[in-house]
């Protein structure tokens, strides 16, 4: 690779094709259109993580001028490909995260009561449907404490990542 | 809309963001604090979820990657039947092999038929613990019979004929379309795909009540295949139809079709149960369902049909037809012209006969003619297709209809268009005119029911051949639109595809589709669901799950059950594109040194699969080993072991291509073994290996055929137990990922 632009280019092309087979995973019909509401799986799954407002931001932004419920492949790809070369929505490191939680923890008790958690959780921030809280007590309740260790949660969940 | 699907975007109003001070007095957590902190887990939450979405999604794409290609397959062994039957001369042994699928059902008149399938002869053993019947059945017979079902027993093939036949008489008389009303206050149920799973049958009677005069069913089709008692769920379906005719409606789905049960396990499930008449049963279901009713209709506003429709799709053309004449919707009713050759003189026939020889087909002269099949695309099927097209280009009903109309002017002397047809004005007849125009009608009612049945919808708006399936159409939000606008209807039922909530609006809530077989693809894959519908047309939709504890399984756990699973497919299929992945490979590696990139990888996945997967997603399941960002591809194969019965076994290309084809050799061979002893002659078995090696061009040499042959023999008798066979090959996955973690 002696040359920077050909570096640049090969770059570039993983990048398309990363971010074209995420996006064909979702495209039914092999036509290069997805159904808008599984962007945002598609942005996430490529390793960022958006908020739910800046979800919104993106998907305006690769929207057709009138919206008839799906994105086409050649609108999003570009949109994407600046996402991911100027790494927005960066991962958030475990520390930080750790500190998320221990903020929560007002007591300092070194666990959250399910209450607690669902109270943040449906309030708070960007709220979670029950749907979404459901899941997330499955995932993280101890089944014997009824409460969540939000230390281990964390590093269980980071060591699932692939 | 499910709400799995508002986890990976959330665009919902209710999720837009809010902002809120903390106000439960007892927390002194400062506001802005807790709510900087609740959106941070938020986003590392839906991230999370949104790969795990992706994941399932992906391991989906496997799964129904794998059953449609399977399902091209299908039409393509069939191809491979007709190729045989054109291109052999009726002398040849091979021929008699296998002619007997194409024998038509309707030489015999009904009078031959009833004394064929006489069960009266059939004796009840004394020790036979299984349900009785007698008819006419009543009700606490067919109660009884779903109970002795739940317990496990088998019914007697007695029975099974004779409720077979009854079932059949009914068919007969019912019309091509069920006009059903929700008059009196009754709320209609329907159902979707069952596919043999009789545990989610009993789970929507136990939930939804026994059908009855109060409790109406309408049951979508693709009773059988897959699953495990789809003739227990038939036997049931036929059974409560015989009790309340009027009640109960069933309609024909692309399953209900012995070409297809061939492959998908319906034939070997009834043979394995019934090994006696077995056959005889087959047959039977043959007519029965060629006579299921092809569509549902409710208050003239709903329509139910098990695929779907297409731009041309026609309620008048359906419902006039003689529906029966389409046996299999994988090919074309036998011609008319074949029909009334028949009847026509001597001299008429020899006209026809100096016609169709021209046109080089096989048949030979006189009574014998009717054994000629068309098949359904009119080139031979062998012919250089080239393998390295996308999986999708297979036949289209939209083509092959034409073709085959083309096919049938040709035979029947009429040239290549009525415009070309100036030479051929001696041959034109009255005669002629009205078998063109019967051969133009048969052209158009099958493409209305290969439509029917094999159809799925999309988001675009057109009409367009479906190319994964193989026949039938995609259709969009416009055609669903001008189709229920010019029959007056105001909604579709159909089923035909996976869902995993069991149902799924599109086309703006005008097309329902519903899939009532829970945990179809695997433990846990997905929901069955039904509907109920009462006077105001508006669709109620229940689900359910089989197995108790999927449902208490977490995301992540029913996600890693259902992926490893289809992982372990998809591996398989890597088995079996090994030589063709490998030198793929090598075309990355000029230096031979066994290494290439796994941007290199995926590109030459692509090139070699036709089965349109994103590769570098899937890429960290399937390629455990790397070495910063190369994978030395050999030992990637010898990862995927294969147990092989016999040491000797060295011709790894015969290997890979018994791996390749394997389901479709399950297929030939179950046709072959005729008289159903599960086992096949050294001599058949080599015939079968040569004759399928000759169609895909492969070289075998007769040698490595014997020596399979005796390889497979484990009992060394002479004959080869084609389940024994099938499960010694059958790919064992050596690797860590087979554990089943909790």
């Amino acid at each position: 690779m002696a040359d920077d632009k050909d570096s640049a280019e090969a770059i570039l092309s993983v990048v398309h094709k990363k971010i074209g087979d995420a996006f064909d995973v979702f495209d039914h019909e092999f036509n290069k259109t997805v159904d808008v509401r599984e962007i945002g799986t598609i942005i996430r799954s490529l390793g960022c993580f958006p908020s739910e407002a800046e979800l919104h931001d993106i998907i305006a932004e690769v929207e057709e001028e009138e919206p008839m419920g799906y994105i086409r492949f050649e609108k999003f790809l570009p949109a994407m490909t600046m996402v991911l070369m100027e790494r927005k929505f960066g991962p958030i490191p475990e520390d930080l995260l750790l500190q998320a939680f221990e903020v929560l923890d007002q007591q300092k008790k070194g666990h959250l009561d399910p209450e607690e958690l669902t109270k943040y959780m449906t309030q708070e921030g960007e709220p979670f449907t029950q749907e979404e809280m459901e899941e997330m007590l499955s995932a993280a309740l101890d089944p014997d404490k009824n409460v969540i260790f939000y230390k281990d949660f964390v590093s269980a969940m980071a060591v699932d990542d692939t | 809309m499910a709400a799995h699907k508002a986890m990976g975007c959330g665009i919902t109003k209710s999720n837009q963001l809010q902002l809120k001070k903390c106000d439960r007095g007892h927390l002194s957590v400062p506001a802005s604090t807790a709510m900087r902190a609740a959106l941070l887990i938020q986003r590392w939450y839906r991230q999370y979820v949104a790969r795990l979405e992706m994941r399932r999604r992906c391991t989906w794409n496997i799964f129904q990657s794998i059953e449609y290609a399977g399902e091209q397959d299908q039409i393509k062994l069939y191809n491979f039947f007709a190729y045989l039957m054109d291109h052999f001369t009726p002398a040849s042994s091979e021929r008699n092999l296998i002619s007997h699928i194409f024998r038509e059902n309707d030489l015999l008149r009904d009078i031959e038929w009833e004394r064929y399938f006489n069960y009266k002869s059939i004796e009840i053993p004394e020790d036979y613990c299984g349900p009785y019947l007698t008819f006419p059945l009543t009700a606490s017979n067919v109660t009884e019979l779903v109970e002795a079902f739940r317990n496990k027993q088998q019914l007697h093939s007695r029975y099974v004929l004779q409720l077979l036949g009854e079932t059949w008489k009914l068919l007969r008389l019912l019309p091509n379309i069920n006009h059903v009303s929700t008059c009196h206050t009754k709320e209609i149920t329907i159902c979707g795909d069952l596919h043999g799973h009789l545990e989610d049958l009993l789970l929507v009677f136990y939930k939804n009540g026994l059908p009855s005069m109060e409790t109406p069913y309408v049951f979508n089709g693709d009773y059988v295949d897959r699953g495990k008692n789809s003739i227990e769920i038939l036997l049931i379906l036929f059974a409560f139809l015989l009790l309340y005719p009027n009640d109960v409606h069933l309609n024909r789905g692309n399953h209900e079709d012995h070409i297809v049960n061939l492959r998908y396990g319906f034939t070997k499930e009834v043979l394995g149960k019934y090994r006696l008449h077995g056959k005889k049963i087959l047959k039977l279901l043959q007519k029965i369902f060629s006579w299921l009713p092809l569509a549902t209709v409710i208050d003239q506003k709903v329509l139910i049909v098990h695929g779907g429709i297409s731009d041309t799709f026609d309620l008048k053309i359906i419902a006039k037809m003689d529906r029966h004449r389409y046996v299999s919707s994988l090919k074309p009713p036998k011609s008319r012209r074949l029909l009334l050759k028949s009847k026509l003189s001597d001299q008429e026939s020899d006209t026809e006969e100096a016609g169709a020889e021209d046109s080089g087909s096989s048949s030979t002269r006189g009574g014998g003619g009717i054994r000629r099949t068309c098949s359904m695309t009119h080139s031979s099927p062998s012919s250089g297709v080239d393998r390295s097209l996308l999986q999708r280009r297979s036949l289209q009903s939209h083509s092959s209809v034409d073709d085959e109309l083309q096919e049938r002017r040709r035979q029947a002397g009429l040239g290549v268009s009525p415009s070309h047809s100036d030479d051929q004005q001696s041959y034109c007849s009255d005669k002629d005119a009205e078998l063109t125009e019967a051969v133009e009608a048969d052209a158009e009612e099958w493409k209305q029911i290969v439509d029917l049945l094999w159809s799925d919808p999309m988001s675009m708006e057109g009409c367009v051949p479906n190319e994964v399936r193989g026949g039938g159409c995609y259709w969009g939000p416009d055609v669903t639109e001008e189709v229920l606008n010019r029959h007056s209807l105001q909604l579709l039922i159909r089923s035909h595809e996976c869902k995993q909530e069991g149902y799924e609006f599109c086309h703006n809530r005008k097309v329902l589709t519903i899939f009532s077989a829970s945990n179809y693809y695997e433990e846990g894959s997905n929901r069955g669901a039904y509907i109920r519908l009462g006077p105001d047309l508006v669709p109620h939709l229940i689900q359910y799950q089989a197995t108790r504890t999927t449902r208490d399984l977490t995301l992540r756990q029913s996600v890693g059950r259902t992926e490893r699973s289809a992982l372990r497919a998809l591996r398989e299929q890597l088995f079996a594109h090994k030589s063709d992945l490998i030198s793929a490979f090598q075309k990355y590696d000029p230096d031979n040194t066994g290494w290439i990139s796994l941007k290199d990888w995926a590109v030459a996945m692509e090139t070699v699969f036709h089965l349109a997967l994103p590769w570098r997603v899937l890429r960290s399941q399937l390629v455990s080993t790397t070495k910063d960002g190369m994978l030395d591809y050999q030992s990637w194969f010898k990862e995927l072991a294969i147990m092989e019965p016999n040491k000797e076994l060295a011709h790894t290309n015969v290997l890979e291509t018994l791996y390749k084809h394997h389901s479709n050799l399950e297929t030939i061979f179950r046709v072959i073994d005729t008289d159903n002893s599960g086992f096949i002659s050294f001599e058949e078995f080599r015939q079968t290996w040569k004759l399928l090696s000759s169609h895909l061009k492969m070289e075998i040499s007769d040698e490595a055929i014997v020596d399979l042959a005796h390889s497979i023999d484990f009992n060394h008798d002479g004959s080869i137990d084609i389940n024994e066979f099938m499960e010694a090959f059958r790919l064992v996955d050596s690797t860590h990922h087979d554990m089943a973690t909790a």
